[in-house]
């Protein structure tokens, strides 16, 4: 009997066991000190007085923070569309295709492998004020516009998120498209359904949930295109990039723990919602 | 129908051209000399007065770019290997504390299960700047700031390769499991002998996607250390670039070269860690 209840116990606590070392360094490293920031984020520059939402509002009220959270909203907004659309695009030819399908796999996917800092400096030399770009619209009697220090620099930072994520997404949208059986499709023709057809009443609701969770993962890669704007761009780069990144790492160098406390919680806020919506309509339709 | 194939492929050749050609004419530049580069680039990279010129192939093609990166560069090679030293410890606590931990999550039912993994979830895809006050927090209270621990330690425990893992561990049949345990193996027993490889294209998915990650990291050493002679070459190089123009292509070349080999021989491995990536457990 005794024994029997001791090896229930054993099978029990074995996944926890399992478990432990992982969690214990998310909890020291992770989990806690997020904690830790969430309790600061209410108290006073000295760590001892709360003060209730007044780090917040301080954050709020920064014209610098409004500005850096309109320009990453304006970001994604304008990115994630593109990117999901170009990538489907992609993804929908090869898979119509058998010549050269893997070696223009490959090179859509090679941008994954190139460290930003490699390909930063022939980035410059393109967008330049004296750079290639320039050059080459000078042949058509266009002025020469300086990429990087004006409004235009938003769309050198699209053109380089495209160039490195057109790939990870072709791979995603791929798997959607090998998911959806082929006996729809064959089943649709015989109903007389054209290609046209087929894609958007088949290929299209197939693919909604890979659509959502490319979105999310989308979204957590364009926070990444800090590397080449800082990399190009520095730490103060033209207004119209500057984002949510750089004023973090601004305020870092003020060690500002206050703002950046309160910005950082409101950051993961946003974020974990929009991972819990995802995840929970993603349970609800399996 | 044939016709149209080949237009498709036409069109996706043409596209592709957006990526292939900037890099082969990287690898051109890399093969130029100083003069030639100064000549192509140096209005931009060095400031020298007068235009750009387009050229792909050098005209007298040298490989002293190389040589002199490889013989008389060592700020190169020390920020080469510290790039070594921090990728290599991080892919290696992340195998060793991961895998148990993805293990546990894939085979067993268990109490809390769903929660712990929609919290590592949630973790896996914060931005770096979520936890960058927290994590500067903690590394200075174990003092740990400045050293390549600041990287090596956070990194473990990414929750990222855990997830990739998790999916590889579930997808292993339970007959094996089943007949194993009839035979009388314990649960670590299986682990070893039939989980990890069993599920081992999965855990080299998660540790190429990891390897790209991290030889290519910015935000965590420019926010973590200090000393410049302590950063990997990812947040260096462009320095390099700006100081010795004669050299950088050819650096940057280099550093393009193990996250290109890893690629080409695990293209097939990295395609399966971004399709397991997607967040559906």
């Amino acid at each position: 009997m005794r024994k029997k209840q001791t090896l229930t116990w054993r099978n029990k606590s074995r996944p926890y066991l399992f478990l432990l070392p992982s969690m214990t360094g998310v909890g020291i490293f992770i989990f806690f000190p997020f904690l830790d920031v969430l309790r600061r984020s209410f108290l006073d520059a000295m760590g001892a007085d709360y003060v209730g939402m007044e780090n917040y509002l301080t954050v709020i009220g920064k014209s610098s923070f409004q500005l850096a959270v309109w320009n990453t909203v304006r970001f994604i907004a304008v990115c994630i569309p593109l990117l999901m659309v170009l990538s489907l695009a992609i993804a929908v030819m090869i898979n119509g295709i058998t010549k050269l399908r893997e070696l223009l796999k490959t090179v859509f996917l090679f941008p994954m492998a190139i460290p930003v800092a490699s390909i930063v400096v022939l980035w410059r030399l393109v967008f330049d004020s004296s750079g290639f770009l320039n050059q080459f619209i000078d042949t058509f009697h266009i002025s020469p516009v300086d990429w990087m220090n004006g409004p235009s620099a938003f769309y050198v930072l699209v053109f380089s998120y495209l160039w490195k994520n057109t790939g990870y997404d072709m791979v995603l949208w791929l798997a959607g498209l090998y998911a959806v059986p082929e006996s729809l499709y064959e089943a649709a023709r015989i109903d007389g359904a054209g290609r046209k057809d087929c894609f958007i009443h088949i290929t299209l609701p197939m693919l909604r949930p890979t659509a959502a969770m490319l979105a999310v993962l989308s979204l957590v890669n364009s926070f990444k295109v800090f590397r080449e704007a800082y990399l190009i761009a520095g730490d103060y780069p033209h207004k119209s990039i500057y984002m949510l990144q750089h004023l973090f790492n601004n305020w870092f160098v003020k060690l500002d723990i206050q703002k950046m406390s309160a910005a950082s919680v409101m950051m993961a806020l946003t974020v974990a919602l929009i991972m819990i919506g995802v995840h929970m309509s993603n349970e609800k339709k399996t | 129908m044939k016709r149209k194939h080949n237009w498709t492929v036409a069109g996706l050749a043409v596209l592709s051209s957006v990526i292939w050609f900037p890099l082969f004419y990287m690898a051109g530049q890399s093969f130029m000399g100083n003069w030639e580069l100064i000549q192509n680039t140096g209005a931009v990279l060095s400031g020298t007065k007068g235009r750009v010129h387009f050229a792909l192939l050098p005209r007298f093609p040298t490989l002293s770019p190389y040589v002199e990166l490889l013989l008389d560069s060592p700020g190169f090679f020390v920020m080469f290997w510290n790039s070594c030293k921090q990728v290599f410890p991080i892919l290696a606590g992340q195998l060793l504390l991961g895998m148990p931990a993805a293990w546990a999550l894939g085979r067993y039912r268990f109490r809390g299960r769903s929660f712990i993994m929609l919290l590592y979830m949630i973790l896996m895809i914060m931005p770096f700047q979520v936890t960058m006050v927290s994590g500067y927090l903690v590394l200075k209270r174990f003092q740990l700031l400045d050293t390549h621990l600041a990287l090596i330690l956070p990194g473990i425990f990414n929750t990222f390769p855990v997830f990739i893992m998790t999916k590889a561990f579930a997808g292993i049949p339970d007959s094996l499991m089943e007949a194993a345990r009839i035979d009388g193996a314990g649960e670590f027993r299986i682990f070893f002998s039939i989980g990890i490889p069993m599920a081992l294209p999965g855990i080299i998915s998660a540790m190429v996607l990891g390897f790209l990650e991290y030889w290519n990291v910015i935000e965590q050493p420019m926010t973590f250390l200090k000393t410049k002679s302590l950063w990997p070459l990812s947040l260096y190089l462009p320095n390099i670039t700006s100081d010795k123009i004669n050299v950088s292509f050819a650096a940057s070349i280099v550093m393009m070269l193990p996250a290109v080999l890893l690629f080409l021989w695990g293209q097939k491995y990295l395609e399966q860690g971004i399709a397991a990536s997607g967040l559906k457990e």
